[in-house]
Formats: structure tokens, sequence, C-alpha cells
């Protein structure tokens, strides 16, 4: 793999950029691989990444049925942030949070990793008390967090509104210094290039039909290319993780939802971190090209279109009217959706199944995007030793037996 | 200046009426009728802008909403100011100030043109490779160049100030929704109109008409009648039918599921300050639910892509037509036709009629239309067959164009010339504007002739007519249009017989006989080609090669890595030939390659407009009670509860928030105080199954509650947790009163009736919200009863006659009443249930009678306090959807015996009778001063230790007590209810923890002695 730097990118330029390597191979199917993960979205390649580079699985392959980066990782809002309320999951999203640090340098591949900070906003005394609580939880756990008043607030995010005659006025918020946002593309074609290198065969353009088992354990799987040997099976089909588990009578607790976002047209820097509200419904950023990133909650009818009704979005603008009455002239440039899985504690699904040799990973909700590394990296390990990880422990589908919830509701960035 | 590029006699502007407004601070001559551009052009300007990454030079490319790059900032003021106007879409007013935007210090002299110089090591996508820091610099990365390249991107800039103007949302629906005037689209709203449905006609522009008004006026007529007259009837007609709405300045954005059409419509942008009526909106938002849609949106020119043909001067061979019959401008002195395609040369034959010079026609193709060259030649145009631009010359404006042949292969021949021009027309051919037939789930399908993609199957009930649907005759048009109002009428269920179609008559050209060319050869290596394919983001047919070949071949690929149409315009104009190029690379056809997802909105739609009327006081209703004004009076200070405003303290005057808190709780538990609890939720429920129901949704026994009494219970969700509480009282064997918290008095009512209407459709029950049927003033303390005996009659206050847990019917002054006993301070005390609208007259009869006795009028903020000094619960603050009856020690609500009820089955599952769950306990700070903060976390010893810290729970409420002159708090602390006694420690951010001591929660039991 040729290496990306300043000064290749002279060399290249200078000869016309006609010696790029490809970013990934385009291999045809092998007739067996030592584990297949279904799904080329960031967590499944992340997932093939640390499998090869860590475990030394580089048989395997990332099979996907469009492009990669297509589903949710090419449609979120890449907001990066670790401050949740429970152990279990300030443990996740803050080995994520480490592992972004750096990745574009291990990757060699500029993921636009911008820990400009992540504010989340609080409206009315209960938000407060809720809010307060988790800054302490953060701290305690070696989270960054802090507490802003409404002031301050003001002053690390001069362009947001807090007059107090607004019908939900600003009280005050917390600030994740080291949250931000990153280029999910980037991400996306960061991991698949490094884990190609590694030897992964990334085969797009290939569905995945059918699982096959023997006597309990996976065999094998199915695909619009042919049948592939495996005996390790990894699901990170977000959207569609019911879907695959049914594929061998595997009833999960997942609602799939359709969850839009927006962009507006670009314009100069105006807003400098990530501002999120769950009382005023919205959270906002501004991308390095310029545009207002701009998300909020689900569409509440179950399906698998990706796409979603105007109401969401005008209420959405409504509220980021409440918090930036000066963004009120600018204009929606692209509005999109997504589907989400949704498991009833609004926690992820990182385990073991009934089958063996197949693993899911998935109901990350509205808020996957952050776990990305971390996701991967203790899925990996999971995969590879057949055991969770501390980390991945908790999210074992068995919590849904035994109660072990990891009850998140409060910490997403909006109710759902 | 003169308008030099005026045309005498053209053009559909006022002439009589002559406006200004100011470009760059030069004042700028026009009139009205006029857009920003071709008043510009009128002017001889044709560059307005810079483009996004190389900071090139940007011109007047298209006509109207199809422009790329041509893009300016309206305003100075910082409320008021719009970045990113497309300056062919702006009407011009007096008063009207635009400026160039993302160029510095100024729109001919920008620095940001070093990019541009440096711009062979900026191809798409090489910020991938590289500011990602190094092993040696790690400080080198994304954070450090972040700022520089955010502040060189972006366009225009945003306002500073709010928005001072105002926004509306209309609902509407219609049988026939027309999208666009032109002729197919006027045709068809006719013909639907004629059958009396209700149709809505949306026309983007300021004029009915669509392509007509860009025609030669003497070159066309229809049924006889000159274009313009022909419009003329149509709106005539159209006006005759009062189900007819036609809306111009108003843009069809978003094609939605179930024909639901977003429409967008300009009110007064386009008016001067002084004509702007301020009882309208400035944009207003029509959500319309159509039963058939007709989409007539008509075609979009694509340019060619060549080298160097950015530079300002090349613009769309239709755009120069529009320009010149539209608005009497002719853009260039001397104009260079460049095509692949018979339509570009009406232009060359349009100039010519007006008096201007052609350079020629420069045509790719070898085979000509014999007639049209015939009438080049009589109009003595020079005629360039088989050949290509190759290269164009002009800084800020082309002079010049460099002409080479091409050889059978379609390969640069032989030596470059070069033919002086101002102007180069250019036309690629014509996509049918699909953008809202595949927003609406349609399906594309390729047309070979077009060399584009065309409505194929359709997915929602529309159809398409005209140049959308790929069809480019205008007697065909005007078929295809009537056709589609008549189907479109039917297929809403009304009957409307076809008429005689008005016969066309034209001497324009209306054959195509395209032959693609996706990228013209230059005879020049790739990188020192400079082809755009997207003016606005800066994409090159190179940058469109290199990303296929370093393998990001899928069409979203490609169009990720390399931004293309991802600008404003959305790739309008330029995303077919980006299909192509990239069709090319790969070897493959453009429809195998695909298209990329035409997205919601077909144009930039304002932030402000969607938010409608539901913003600042109108966000969200804000709810009071009927005693809302009395609180306002006393200027009580508010929270925000839900969607209620609830009154929170009743500070006097010079009184401290806390102070008042403070006395307000002392009052209603030494002498008496009220409370307004109005915001309760209150549901009612009958039905002869009303008792099983409730046996099902709380969790303790219902089966015996007699009628008269009142009884408290919890419910929880289906994984055992409580979710809400309160108290329901039994009216009669099958009526009950249900109350809920305040909060989830919504919730609450939406999962019962969930619950009957899915799981148990067989009980005979029913609910009704009645929360602002009643208000309901609480009167507690050890004057209650004296009080509440001297307002209500009829009821006999002895306890032994009311019990507590008890209610009765009276009257108030003849009013009648409802009194529970119940209390959630502890204290006695009656929550009188009034019809709402008497709630005030109540409420002051209560604070009169109560003046002798001291009744004071307490908040929630009071209320709080009272009810965690005798240990009562909040649901939502001392739970978290984490926590069961038994982690709150409340078992004794949990019926052991009944039947099933929500959340059961979730109680026994083994991490729910874990032994080492957090429980809620009291806990007093061994500084009694001292009032830990809501949300602390709580330790095991007395220093904090480095994280992770092991956390035993939390603070859920605390407070300083009045009553007992010391601080109390609750808390959900690990095997809470065994560490009785114990002493554990607050966190503190900066501070060393605070102990506490373990105690039972009933503050007014007691807890507060054993702990002393």
């Amino acid at each position: 793999m040729k290496r990306y730097s300043a000064l290749e990118l002279i060399r290249q330029g200078l000869g016309g950029h006609r010696g790029w390597d490809r970013v990934w191979r385009k291999p045809e199917p092998k007739p067996s691989y030592d584990a297949v993960i279904i799904g080329g979205g960031g967590h499944g390649l992340a997932t093939a990444y640390y499998l090869a580079k860590l475990h030394g699985m580089t048989n395997i392959a990332v099979v996907e049925k469009g492009w990669i980066g297509g589903g949710n990782s090419g449609r979120n809002t890449t907001i990066i942030r670790s401050n949740y309320l429970f152990d279990e999951s300030a443990a996740i999203y803050n080995h994520a949070l480490n592992l972004w640090n750096g990745l574009g340098q291990e990757l060699n591949f500029n993921i636009m990793m911008s820990h400009r900070g992540v504010l989340n906003l609080a409206h009315d005394e209960g938000e407060m008390r809720q809010l307060k609580r988790r800054v302490e939880a953060n701290r305690l756990n070696g989270v960054d967090s802090e507490w802003l008043d409404a002031k301050e607030v003001k002053n690390f995010c001069p362009s947001i509104n807090i007059s107090g005659d607004i019908r939900y006025p600003v009280l005050g918020g917390t600030l994740q210094r080291s949250g931000g946002v990153n280029r999910h593309d980037g991400v996306v074609w960061g991991y698949a290039r490094a884990a190609d290198a590694l030897g992964v065969d990334i085969l797009q353009q290939t569905e995945v039909t059918g699982i096959l088992t023997e006597a309990g354990e996976v065999t094998g799987i199915e695909t619009t290319r042919g049948t592939i040997r495996t005996p390790k099976v990894a699901s990170v089909t977000a959207g569609h993780t019911s879907v695959m588990a049914s594929m061998l009578d595997i009833r999960l607790p997942v609602e799939s939802h359709p969850l839009q976002a927006l962009v507006s047209e670009p314009i100069k820097p105006i807003l400098n971190c990530v501002v999120m509200s769950n009382a005023v419904h919205v959270y906002c950023s501004q991308s390095d090209k310029g545009e207002l990133v701009i998300g909020a909650g689900i569409d509440a009818q179950l399906s698998y279109t990706q796409r979603g009704n105007l109401d969401i979005i005008e209420h959405q603008m409504a509220s980021l009217m409440e918090l930036f009455p000066i963004f009120s002239r600018l204009r929606m440039m692209r509005q999109w959706g997504g589907i989400v899985d949704v498991c009833p504690d609004a926690s992820p699904i990182i385990s073991k199944t009934p089958v063996k040799g197949f693993y899911v990973n998935g109901g990350w909700g509205t808020g996957g995007w952050k776990a990305t590394p971390g996701s991967g990296h203790v899925f990996a390990d999971l995969i590879a030793k057949d055991e969770p990880n501390r980390i991945a422990a908790p999210f074992a589908i068995d919590r849904f037996t035994t109660g072990a919830l990891v009850a998140e509701h409060g910490a997403a960035a909006v109710a759902h | 200046m003169s308008q030099p590029y005026r045309i005498p006699g053209r053009g559909l502007i006022n002439r009589d009426r002559s406006v200004s407004f100011t470009f760059d601070g030069r004042e700028i001559p026009g009139y009205e009728g006029d857009t920003i551009a071709s008043a510009l052009l009128a002017n001889g300007e044709i560059m307005v802008g810079r483009s996004f990454k190389y900071h090139r030079p940007r011109g007047i490319v298209g006509a109207g909403g199809d422009d790329p790059a041509a893009m300016v900032q309206i305003g100075s003021d910082p409320a008021s100011t719009d970045p990113n106007v497309m300056v062919t879409t702006r009407e011009i007013h007096a008063g009207l100030e635009a400026r160039s935007q993302n160029c510095w210090p100024s729109l001919k002299h920008d620095v940001g043109v070093l990019n541009d110089v440096f711009m062979r090591f900026f191809p798409a996508g090489f910020y991938y490779k590289t500011f990602m820091g190094s092993d040696r610099f790690r400080w080198l990365n994304w954070m450090t160049f972040e700022p520089f390249i955010r502040r060189a991107a972006g366009l225009g800039k945003s306002p500073t100030k709010p928005d001072p103007d105002s926004y509306e949302s209309v609902n509407r629906h219609c049988d026939v929704l027309v999208i666009g005037a032109g002729p197919a689209g006027l045709a068809a709203a006719a013909n639907a109109a004629r059958s009396g449905a209700r149709v809505i006609l949306v026309e983007e522009t300021d004029r009915l008409g669509g392509s007509l008004n860009a025609t030669d006026p003497d070159g066309t007529t229809i049924g006889g009648k000159a274009p313009a007259d022909w419009i003329a009837d149509q709106t005539a007609k159209l006006a005759e039918h009062p189900e007819v709405t036609v809306l111009t300045q108003t843009t069809a954005f978003g094609y939605y599921a179930m024909n639901f059409v977003g429409l967008i419509e300009r009110v007064k942008d386009h008016l001067p300050e002084h004509r702007r009526d301020r009882r309208q909106p400035r944009q207003r938002v029509w959500r319309v639910r159509a039963k058939q849609v007709v989409l007539a949106t008509g075609a979009i020119e694509r340019p060619l892509v060549f080298n160097e043909n950015d530079r300002p001067g090349i613009m769309l061979a239709g755009a120069v037509r529009t320009f010149l019959n539209r608005y009497g401008v002719l853009a260039g002195k001397r104009v260079l036709i460049f095509t692949n395609n018979d339509s570009a040369w009406q232009t060359a034959f349009d100039i010519r009629a007006a008096g201007g010079e052609v350079a020629g026609i420069v045509d790719l193709r070898r085979e000509l239309n014999e007639a049209m060259a015939l009438r080049a030649l009589k109009a003595g145009i020079a005629v360039y067959p088989r050949t290509a631009i190759v290269g164009t010359h002009g800084r800020h404006r082309i002079d010049s164009a460099f002409v080479s042949s091409l050889d059978d292969n379609g390969n640069v021949r032989g030596s470059r010339s070069r033919i002086e021009c101002d102007l180069i027309a250019v036309s690629g051919g014509w996509n049918p504007n699909v953008a809202l037939f595949a927003q609406s789930r349609g399906k594309l399908k390729w047309d070979e002739e077009l060399a584009s993609f065309r409505p194929g199957l359709s997915w929602q009930q529309e159809r398409s007519a005209g140049a959308c649907n790929g069809t480019l005759e205008l007697q065909e048009v005007l078929a295809e249009g009537s056709k589609a109002g008549l189907e479109a009428a039917r297929a809403a269920d009304f009957t409307v017989r076809a008429i005689r179609q008005p016969e066309v008559r034209t001497d324009a050209v209306e054959t195509l006989n395209l032959v693609p060319v996706w990228q013209v050869p230059s005879g020049l290596p790739r990188e020192k080609t400079k082809a755009f394919v997207d003016l606005q983001d800066d994409v090159k047919a190179s940058d469109l090669q290199l990303a296929t070949e370093e393998g990001y071949d899928s069409v979203e690929h490609t169009k990720r890595y390399t931004t293309q149409g991802m600008g404003t315009d959305q790739g309008k104009i330029s995303n077919v030939n980006a299909f192509g190029i990239m069709a090319e690379a790969r070897g493959i056809t453009v429809p195998e390659v695909g298209t990329t997802t035409f997205r919601q909105p077909y144009r930039p739609v304002t932030i402000g407009a969607l938010g409608g009327q539901h913003v600042g006081a109108h966000f969200m209703p804000r709810r009071g009670t009927p005693m809302h004004a009395w609180h306002l009076e006393q200027k009580a200070i508010f929270e925000p509860v839900g969607d209620w405003l609830r009154a929170r303290a009743y500070p006097k005057p010079g009184e401290s928030f806390h102070d008042a808190v403070q006395r307000e709780a002392k009052a209603a538990r030494t002498t008496a105080g009220i409370l307004d609890a109005t915001t309760l939720g209150k549901i009612d429920i009958r039905g002869k199954d009303a008792r099983t129901f409730l046996n099902r949704v709380y969790t303790n026994a219902w089966s015996k509650l007699a009628p008269g009494r009142c009884r408290y219970g919890l419910m929880l969700g289906e994984d055992g947790m409580v979710s809400d509480d309160g108290v329901t009282a039994c009216i009669a064997d099958d009526h009950f009163h249900m109350t809920t918290t305040t909060g989830g008095a919504a919730s609450v009512l939406q999962k019962l009736e969930d619950y009957l209407q899915t799981e148990w459709p067989d009980l005979d029950v029913w609910l009704t919200t009645v929360t602002e049927q009643w208000a309901v003033a609480a009167v507690c303390g050890p004057k209650a009863e004296e009080i509440v005996a001297s307002v209500v009659e009829g009821i006999d206050l002895d306890p032994e006659e009311f019990p507590f847990m008890t209610w009765q019917d009276g009257t108030v002054g003849g009013i009648p009443v409802r009194v529970f006993r119940v209390s959630f301070t502890g204290e006695t005390s009656y929550e009188i249930n009034i019809p709402a609208t008497y709630g005030r007259w109540l409420w002051e009869e209560l604070i009169a009678a109560g003046k002798p006795h001291g009744l004071t009028p307490y908040g929630t903020e009071a209320m709080h306090l009272l009810r965690a000094e005798k240990g009562f619960i909040i649901v939502g603050q001392e739970t978290d959807g984490t926590v069961t009856p038994g982690d709150l020690r409340m078992d004794w609500a949990v019926a052991k015996k009944k039947g099933d009820f929500i959340g059961k089955r979730s109680l026994s599952r083994s991490d729910t009778v874990r032994d080492d769950r957090k429980q809620l306990v009291g806990l007093l700070t061994v500084d009694g001063d001292h009032v830990p903060m809501e949300g602390a976390q709580i330790i095991g010893t007395p220093e904090e230790p480095a994280p992770p810290v092991p956390m035993l729970g939390h603070v859920t409420s605390a407070y300083f007590s009045p009553n007992l002159g010391r601080s109390i708090a609750m808390a959900m602390v690990k095997r809470g209810g065994q560490r009785m006694g114990e002493t554990v420690w607050i966190a503190r951010l900066g501070d060393k923890p605070v102990p506490a001591k373990i105690v039972h929660y009933d503050f007014l039991g007691d807890a507060v002695g054993e702990a002393a």
C-alpha cells in the first residue's frame, strides 16, 4: 500500500496523479474464508481491520450488498462523544473515543477528526438534574465532561440563543471538549483500505441471501455471487439487524425506524462546536465544507425505506430556530434518511447467538457512528475468541432475558 | 451605464419602469422584470463570483434555476442578509444590494486564487491523503489545519442577528397538482380545470409560459396566436374556474410519500421594501396532498465538458436564448455556438434575427441537418462541423476560443485556430427534469436519443408531460400536457371530455439529432486539461477519472470522493455529464453506472420557512391552568413541565427564591398551604371491565376498591421498571378517575389506549382524558380542614366521616366540586376539583377564606420539598427507567396474589431479583447545613480515588428542610436497604467528598431522630 503524505501528494501532482494505488482491490469471492463479516459499513470494516490486525485473521471477507459506506455510515451526522451515563456505555464509547484519537494516522487516511467539543443543553430542572448527574458519573469514570451554566454556554458557542424569553430557555449544559465530528466517508474508506492492505477481501455488490448451518453451527453463506464456506459469520447490518438474524430464526428485540438528517447550503464558519438539545429536539454542527449538519428524532413509523416525512423536518427546523434564530434565512440543501435499529434499552447488541459461529453487532439506534472503532475493536475480539471481553459483555442479547439492561434512554441525544 | 447589451423591442421586461440596484457597491440599471442576472448582462457584467475550491472566476451560465455557480450575498443588514442567492432567479427591485461572495479582498482580485495556481496538487479527495499527522510531527494533524480549511470553504455569510421576517405553512388538499406552467403544464391545468377538479398550478418563476417565454415571439403560433397571447388565454381560462389556484414564485421542492408535495412560495423577496405587505409572511410553505400530480417540469440543458470551459462568458445556449427573448439582453457582442445537437442552432438563428453577431457554430457532429445548414448559410453564419473547442482565453471574461477539427475517432486533428468571441453558447443536450419524479420513487429509464434519463415506471399517482418526459416538439408537448390533465382529472373521479388541440406552427428547430460526447477532446494530456464538470464545487473530468482509477468507482463513491453534484445546485446541469464520464472511465454504459439519488429539496428551501409559524412563542403550545393569570399577577417564578408552565414559587418583594420556598414549605406544614394541582393528568375510565383493566395496568389490586375510595398505584413498563404513579378513585363499580404525573399524562393515556386497542380489545373499557376539564386546588396543613369547611358545602369534613383516601361530592357556591382526601405532603390535604372554568374563582374563594388562617400559596419547588420530607417519590426524579418497585422499597405496592399486570414477568428476572441492586434511601449529611447537589455520585471512601471510581449510586433529590432545620436527601444506593446507619460519601468536583448517613427516607418519621 502506497502511503499517503503531503510529499507523496506533491510527487503525484507533478506526475499527473497517475501513480496512485487502488484504495482497495476488487477481488472475486474465494470459496471459503475463516470468517465473513456481513455489512460493509464503518462498524463492519473496522471489525475486519481489527480482526486482521490484532487477531491475525487475514483470510476473511466483508460482504456488502451495495457499495461500502452506503448505509448509516454514509447517512449520519458524525457526532463523536462518550459522555454516557452508565458505566457499561461509558466504557465502550470512551474506548471508541480513545481509538478515534490518532486513528487517521494509524490508518494513514485523513478521517478529519475534529475535537471541537460537544454541548448538550438543558432546558428545564429535570434536564439539569439528569445532565449534572451524567457529568459527575462521567468525571468519576474518567470521561471528559463538564457542566456549563447558560453564560458559559454562550461563551463557548456564541451563535446560540440563550435569551430567557424563548419557549424553553437554555439553563445550562454539559460540554465534552474531546467530542466533535469527523468525516464519515473518510473513516469507511480508511478502514477499507487498511483492511484490504492486510489481505481482507471486500466484496461489494454481494448480497447475502442465506446463512448455512449444520447441527446448529454456521458453515457458510449463500450470496448473489455464490456460496461461501466459513465457520464464522458476523452480521453488522444496521437497519437490517433483525432481518439478518431472522435468516437463522433468531428473533431480536429490535425496531427499525427511519431517521432523517439534512444539511444547509455552505456558509463561512459560524458554528464552532456540536450543539445537541433534548427538550428542543435538534442537534447541529457545521461541516468543514460549511454546511450546517442537522438532525433530530426518528420518524415514529416502522419502516425499511430510507426516507421519512416532511413534518419531522419542519419540527426540527422550528427547534433549530429556537436555539439559533440567526440561521432562519439559511436554506436546507439536501435531506436524507437512514434506517436505525433501536433496542428497547437504547443500547446496542454485541453478542454471540444461539447459533454457534453467528455473531451480531447492531441495534445502535440513533448513535452508532461515534462507537465505530470501539465497536469494531471489541466485536473483532468476540469473533476471534468466541467470548466477549469486559467491554462487550454487558451488550449480549441475554440481557433481554435476564433484565440486565443498559437503559440509556436519557443518554441519547434526543428522546426516543 | 446605458445597458449596451440590451436589444430593443425584445423581452418581457417593462421598459417603462427603470429599476436600479447595486452590485459590489456599483449602481446597475435595469428594468422591472429583470433578474439580477439579466440586468448584469445588460450592462456587460458576466462575472459574479468565485468557485468553491480553486476560487476561479465564475460567470452566469444558466438563465433560471439551473445556474450552477452565479451566487451573491444579498443585503448587508446582519439580521436579514441572504447568502448564496442565485442571480438568475432573483428579480431586481429598488434598494436591492448584491455582493460577490467567497472572494477576498475583491471579486477581481482574490487571494484564494492561490488554490488555482497549485491546482495540480489539489485533485479530488487530496485532503484524505494529508493533514493527518505523521509520527514525527503529530501536531501537524487535522486540528491544526482545519481552521484554515474551514475559513477557505463555505460560500456566503450567515446572518448574525435573528431573522426579522416571518414565515408560515399552510395545508391544502387538491385533486390535481400541476407542477410547472410551461406549455405542457398550462395545457394540463386548463384541461383538468374544465372537469371542475380542485387544481393547483405551480410555477417557479414570476410568469406563466415556461419555455414559450424564451422563444422568438415571431417564430411560433399556437392556434394562430402568438405564444404570449396563447399564454394569456390559458391564464384567463384558469381564472374562470373557482377551484383553480395558480401559484407563481413557487417551487415544488419535495415529493414525499402518499402524493404529499411541499411547495415554497416566495411572497415578498422580489418586492421593494415599501411594497412588502407587513401582514404577509416572507415565504410560505404549502403542504399539499394531491390525489393526482402532473409533472411538467421541463428539461434542463447540459453543457459540454471541454478544456477551459469554466470561464465567465461560457453560457448554456438555451440560457442565451432566454436572456434574449425573455429579458431582451444579448449577453455577448460576438457569440460562438458550441454544440453536439440541433437545439443550439436555434440560438444562432435567434441572435441573427435580433441583429446580433454570431462568430460561428462549432458542431462536434459530422452529419448535419441540411435544412439547418442552409438556414445558417442564409443567415451568414459560419459552420464548423466535426470541430471542437479545445481551449478558451480570457481572464474575467473570455475573448476567444481555440478550435480544432476532429478525426474519425473523435480525436483532435491538426492545429488549433483561434476564433474571437465574448460569449460561447454551449449545448450538450437536454436532460428531462426528472428530479421530482425520482423523489416520488419512480423508476428512471435511459433514453438513447436524448442520451439522458427520463421517467420510467411510476410509483405514485403521477404522470409526466412535456420536456420532463423527453418530449421536445411543441405540438406533442401540448398534446401530452392536455392528455395528462384529462387523465389526472379522471383518475381523481371527475368527468371531462377532450377538446380539439390548437395547431402549432413554428420555424423553431425542434429536432435534436444528438451525438453524445461526454468529454470533448482537448489534444492535451489529462493533467493539463481543465475540463470542468461541476462548476460550483470545481470537479473536473480528470477528478472523476482519478476517482475511478483509485477504486472509488461506484457512482456514489465517485460523487462523495469528488463532491460532484454536492453543491447548492445539487448537480442539476452537471450530473448526467458526470455519469457519462464515469461510464467512459469504467468502460460501461451510463445506465449501468446509474444515478445518484435525487434528494429533496429540489431547490434549497429557507430553514425559517420550514419552521413556519412554529417559532418563538409559538414553538410549542404553552399550557397554563385556569389559575395561571393569578400566578402571573403574584409575580410567581415559573418552570416548564412538559408543555405546562407551572408556578415554581411566589417570592414576596425582596425575597429570594430560596427564602420563598422555605417560607412556603414551612407554612404548608405549620398553618396551611394551597397548590395549583390542575396539571396532574386525569383519565376517566369507564366500562364493566374497568377493574380488570386497572388490575392489569397497576401493580396492586383493584378488585375490592369500593366506590368512594381512592388508592395509590404504580405503573410499570414491560421491563418491570416504574414508569408512572398516581392515585385512582373508584367513582362507581364501572367508573374510575385516574390521575397521572403531569409530565406523563399524554404518554400514559397513549400507552393505555395502545394496550386496549391492540392487546386487550376484548375489554369493555373506555378512556377519556379529562385533564383540562377539572381545575384542582390542593389545600393542605393543620388549618386545611377549617379553611375548606368554610368554602365547600355538602361535605362533612370530620375525618370520621371523610377519612383519608376517600372522595366526596360537594358544592362551592352552588357549583359542584369533587374533593379527594389524598396527600402528597403528608399533611391533611384536600384536592378540590371543580369544572375548569370556575378554577380561578374557586382559587380566589379559597385564598380569601384562608387569609385569616395564614393560607400560603406554594409552588412546585415547595411541593417537591414537602413530599421529600415525607419520603414520597417523584417518578422521573427518583426513577430513571431502571428502577423497580422493589428498588424503591415499595414492595407493598405490588400485589403478590393477583393475576398478570404489565411488567410482572420482568420482576422475577434474574437481574431484577439481584440483592445488590440500587435502592432508594434517605441521606443525612453529617453537616446538616450542606445540601448536596442533585445528581451527585455516591462513593464508598472518604477520599476520591483516581478514576474510574466505583460508584454506589447517586443523589436523586436534596433540599434544605425548613421543618427539620437541616438538609435532607434521597438517593439510590447499591444495597441501600441493607445499609441503614452506614456512612457513605458524596463526591464533589474540586472538593472533598461529603460524608452522609443512610437513613429511611421518611424524614418526618423516625429517620432524623434515629440518625441524630
